[in-house]
């Protein structure tokens, strides 16, 4: 498979949130008022001043406490729904760069139906800006093509974070992922044959975190699911086709 | 560290405690998980379950305080099971010493206590002396009064059983810590210690890491690559400050600041500098004299002169017997024996221990001189909680300075690197480099003196040294070549002729008669006739080890693990020679060495092996630890205020009434402070649980700094209190509910984090809670951010360093309203 891919070994994080303040950094992106809500996870979710958000997860399995960390993002799918809801209303408003497979809304987004664009996504990550389009990692596209590693990766201290062509990061993945396995019968590769970011685990995924693996339309609504059904023709007969 | 960040990669066993490195020290983990990649254990001791526990391949909780009892029940463990380095131990170490006949420890308590005074005479635990004047040794490890035997004795009183009703760790989990790091005893294997202030703030502080050390010596894990005792500092250059002597008993490069008995550099002399009669020991500190007046000459230039004792008796002097810690400096604040103060790239009114009495003591002040970034709890104290601003005659001068980003110089890290850092952009408006504060404020106070001949004691305001500006603008490089020193005159040692003005090359050329001088003698090599050895970038690294010896500079003379010469036999062969740091390579013949050669790091003296190959011993080798008096480690250490054996006493402030190991409760000898503000109680019930206080990886100290940064604000907003679920249910708390905490000297809200990382302990058959919070919040900034934990701590600590007991004490949590 051609183009750029992340390999995110959630066994080497620290939650140090150092590529969450990357993110935020290079995006310029602002922050919400939080509070503390009994958890160190804050902002408490994405927003559309967060594209990259470490999720703490503390579980008990049979009296054995784990803390999971898990550096949640956009997957940047080989086949983008996020993209094709999109496209069902606006064109001009996505685009998925032909070099590296990066996703990436444009200012037209805002004209998609916000909520229906987020509960496409089988992970729960799109989210629309106050005023603005919708918004999300963006591979850091504009540091990519200028040779450099995207934020997040470039500052993660223990190696969690890596970045480069798709196939080495699988390549790295299935590395990890055969010396883990002896230790960690559980450990396992997420989704990894149907996104460019693919998360290494050691447990149920589900304890990291409720969207780590695709499901169904995530976040979908009732009120959302009457209106996709509902949806302009021409974002039907786009997928039908396969444009 | 006497190792290096980048070496933690390189250790087969790594043992965190009294420290938190995932979440204080981000990087740190980056070498802990490719140890652990190479198939490295990696072992998390600690209260509560931490971002570094999940890590961790062990985790063993244990109640704040109480690192002794584990500590020596490893050391019971180690010695019973024979898993200590035998050769490493008979010949390194203080082990065989035969220790006087006067040495008692009963009850609690060493020989030589004094009760009124509450001090020890250490002199009835001095070593047996021979006909020479060298300790009596017993090699074979067996004599009553070795220190081997000492040691044996002393924690066989440190049982399992015991051990865990006081730390209120399982049994179990003690016993999977002690095997896993006692493998590291064989002289192939590497363990390492990364502590930081989990150990040092506590009123046992030094001798927690005492513990520690003993342990290291007898695995043989001293001087070896992925070995070491390693204190992983509190700030980035907090290694720098006190390499420079930021502390008030030292000067810089750890010469003992002088006393008012020492009247004269003779007096100073005589005191301060070694002898030993032990013809294998190199007694480096012999060569004190020289590193002293090299300073005063660095201090006072062309002023000081052998006549005038280059100038000693201008340095300032200590009372004798005085201490003037942190803690001593607010309590004389408090009781109004201080008229100013300078907080510089500080802010007490937050990060001092029992910050209630920081604060009022503020108040006494006639003035105070804040140099900060931002406005911060001490800048405003006045205008603070509780404070009546009218009545406060404190007037408070606020100094803009600059951010490290904005300023060149050198930063030396916890491993001893020292790294020279470009300025990346030009300061904000008025805000200058503390140099250029520091460089004008003096040159006005001089100014001052010249006009006012009445001015006391003005000759080493004038005499001072003070030209390390260009322009107006003080020059970093101008004060670290003053730091590395100078040769002052034209001097020729063994036909080589060093020029008046030029750079000393490095500190074995120092000199006592005023022909070099060197600000501090521990960086002479820093800044030499090869240019900035600290702004050096070169990534070779011919070991494989991290040692990389051509970037940056380390201390001393760039050696990067220092007593190095330990982790070799006595014949010069790494003991482990699949990962040797050093060796000894010189010509043989006839089965004895005839030339001295060394691969590897820079060696710890430069001398030949203690014994030829043939296994014949040489008269010209020295023993591996130089800056010991007697060339050895000491497993028995006379030099401090509270034993030569580490002892378990609880913490000032503690849950239980009593120490099941003796009848002596607390440490005999912590400093006592006696204001009203100095509230200290023990098993009230009014304040039921154990308290600590630690940081988050968002923040830094009280994050005068960090609270102003959006993103980080954002992602750690409020001060919380993490506690049990038990503890939650107990007292009706829900996650996330906003609660009191509070102490015998102060209160704050904060918001509950109820979790399974913090359980109870099972301690002398009760449960006994815990909780901690972190102290990076304060007042002034942001609104809802919640104030210091700092309010809780006691302001007690460690008799040694006189650091606060802020990891340890007790607290009550209820409901709000």
């Amino acid at each position: 498979m051609a183009g750029k891919g992340f390999f995110i070994d959630t066994t080497l994080c620290t939650a140090c949130r150092g590529c969450q303040v990357a993110c935020k950094n290079w995006n310029r992106n602002g922050t919400i008022p939080t509070k503390n809500t009994g958890s160190h996870q804050n902002p408490p979710d994405l927003d559309g001043n967060t594209f990259k958000l470490v999720r703490f997860s503390e579980v008990e399995t049979d009296g054995k406490l784990a803390w999971y960390f898990f550096a949640d993002q956009c997957r940047h799918c080989l086949v983008p729904p996020c993209k094709d809801t999109i496209e069902g209303y606006v064109d001009d408003a996505v685009i998925q760069d032909e070099a590296t497979g990066a996703v990436v809304f444009l200012e037209k987004s805002k004209e998609a139906p916000h909520e229906e664009v987020t509960s496409s996504c089988p992970y729960d990550i799109p989210r629309h800006r106050e005023n603005g389009p919708m918004v999300k990692c963006t591979m850091c596209i504009d540091r990519v093509s200028n040779g450099l590693k995207p934020a997040c990766v470039k500052v993660c201290p223990t190696g969690a974070m890596n970045f480069g062509e798709l196939d080495e990061m699988i390549a790295l993945a299935n590395e990890r992922l055969a010396k883990l396995k002896p230790k960690y019968p559980k450990a396992q590769l997420l989704d990894a044959d149907q996104v460019r970011v693919i998360y290494l685990v050691v447990d149920d995924p589900k304890k990291y975190h409720k969207n780590a693996v695709a499901s169904l339309n995530p976040g979908i609504d009732r009120k959302t699911a009457l209106r996709r059904m509902a949806r302009p023709a021409k974002g039907l007969i786009r997928t039908f086709v396969g444009v | 560290m006497t190792n290096h960040w980048i070496d933690f990669a390189n250790s087969d066993c790594i043992l965190i405690m009294g420290s938190n490195p995932a979440e204080n020290h981000p990087i740190s983990f980056r070498w802990i998980m490719k140890a652990k990649d190479k198939g490295g254990v990696v072992i998390h001791v600690d209260p509560r379950y931490t971002r570094t526990s999940t890590k961790a391949d062990i985790y063993a909780p244990l109640r704040s305080g109480t690192d002794i009892p584990f500590l020596g029940a490893m050391i019971k463990y180690i010695i019973e099971n024979n898993k200590y380095f035998n050769d490493y131990v008979v010949n390194y170490t203080n082990a065989s010493f035969i220790v006087g006949e006067k040495y008692d420890f009963k009850d609690g308590l060493f020989s030589g206590f004094n009760a009124e005074k509450r001090a020890y005479d250490a002199s009835t635990w001095a070593f047996e002396m021979d006909e020479k004047g060298v300790p009596k040794k017993d090699p074979t490890l067996q004599h009553p009064r070795c220190v081997f035997q000492l040691l044996k004795k002393h924690y066989s009183r440190y049982d399992l059983d015991t051990v865990s009703t006081i730390t209120g760790t399982p049994k179990e989990d003690m016993l999977k810590v002690f095997e896993a790091y006692s493998t590291t005893g064989a002289r192939d294997k590497a363990g390492t210690i990364l502590y930081a202030m989990g150990w040092t703030q506590h009123t046992v502080g030094v001798q927690n890491i005492r513990a520690m050390t003993i342990i290291q010596l007898l695995l043989g894990n001293m001087g070896i690559p992925g070995g070491g005792v390693n204190a992983m500092r509190g700030e980035s250059n907090v290694q720098g400050s006190t390499d420079q002597g930021l502390l008030y008993h030292i000067l810089p490069g750890y010469l003992p600041t002088p006393s008012a008995s020492l009247a004269k550099l003779e007096d100073y002399n005589k005191k301060f500098t070694p002898v030993t009669k032990e013809p294998l020991s190199a007694n480096w500190w012999q060569n004190r004299p020289k590193y002293v007046v090299s300073f005063l000459k660095a201090m006072f230039g062309d002023a000081a002169k052998p006549e005038n004792e280059f100038g000693y008796g201008w340095l300032p002097k200590l009372e004798d017997g005085k201490s003037y810690s942190w803690l001593d400096l607010f309590d004389a604040m408090y009781r109004k024996e201080l008229k100013g103060f300078f907080s510089w790239g500080m802010n007490p009114a937050c990060s001092g221990a029992n910050s209630n009495k920081t604060r009022a003591a503020m108040a006494n002040l006639e003035w105070l001189v804040v140099v900060n970034l931002f406005d911060n709890e001490t800048a405003s104290f006045w205008k603070g909680p509780g404070m009546q601003p009218k009545q406060i005659k404190t007037e408070v001068f606020f100094l803009p300075c600059c951010a490290f980003l904005e300023k060149e110089g050198s930063i030396s890290n916890s491993g001893r690197w020292t790294q020279w850092r470009y300025k990346a952009q030009e300061p904000l408006g008025q805000s200058l480099p503390d140099g250029d504060i520091i460089y004008e404020l003096f040159n006005e106070i001089r100014a001052l003196y010249k006009k006012d001949k009445a001015g006391k004691f003005p000759d080493p305001i004038l005499n001072l040294k003070w030209d390390y500006a260009e322009g107006k603008h003080f020059n970093p490089h101008l004060v670290a070549k003053a730091i590395n020193g100078y040769w002052t005159k034209d001097v020729t040692i063994k036909d080589k002729t060093y020029k008046k003005g030029e750079l000393v090359s490095a500190f074995a050329l120092l000199q006592d008669d005023g022909s070099t001088s060197s600000g501090n003698w521990l960086y002479c090599q820093s800044y030499n006739q090869d240019g900035n050895n600290m702004a050096r970038r070169d990534k070779t690294d011919e070991t494989g080890l991290g040692l990389y010896p051509k970037w940056s500079w380390a201390w001393p003379v760039n050696r990067r693990i220092i007593y190095n010469r330990a982790s070799l036999d006595l014949t010069g062969k790494p003991w482990n020679p699949k990962r040797p740091v050093l060796e000894f390579v010189g010509d043989v013949a006839d089965g004895k060495y005839t030339s001295i050669k060394w691969k590897g790091d820079v060696p710890d003296g430069p001398w030949y092996p203690l014994k030829n190959p043939d296994g014949t011993a040489r008269e010209d080798g020295k023993l591996p630890f130089i800056m010991k008096v007697d060339g050895i480690a000491s497993i028995f250490g006379p030099g401090l205020k509270d034993g030569p054996f580490p002892e378990h006493y609880e913490p000032i402030e503690c849950p239980v009434e009593k120490n099941p190991l003796s009848p002596q409760l607390t440490n005999p000898v912590v400093p006592e402070y006696t204001t009203e503000k100095d509230v200290i109680k023990t098993c009230d019930p009014r304040f039921p649980f154990v308290g600590t206080t630690y940081r988050v990886t968002e923040h830094w100290q009280t994050g005068v700094l960090t609270r102003w940064l959006p993103w980080l604000i954002e992602a750690e907003p409020q001060v919380f209190v993490e506690m049990s679920e038990e503890l939650a249910k107990l007292r009706g708390f829900a996650n996330g509910e906003k609660v009191i905490v509070e102490s015998p000297r102060g209160s704050l809200e904060a918001v509950a984090i109820v979790t399974k990382r913090f359980r109870p302990f099972k301690v002398l058959g009760q449960e006994v809670h815990q909780v901690g919070l972190p102290w990076h919040f304060g007042w002034v900034w942001p609104p809802e951010g919640g104030e210091s934990a700092n309010l809780l701590t006691p302001s007690t600590g460690d008799p040694n360093t006189r650091i606060p007991e802020s990891k340890a004490f007790m607290v009550n949590v209820r409901k709000k309203g």
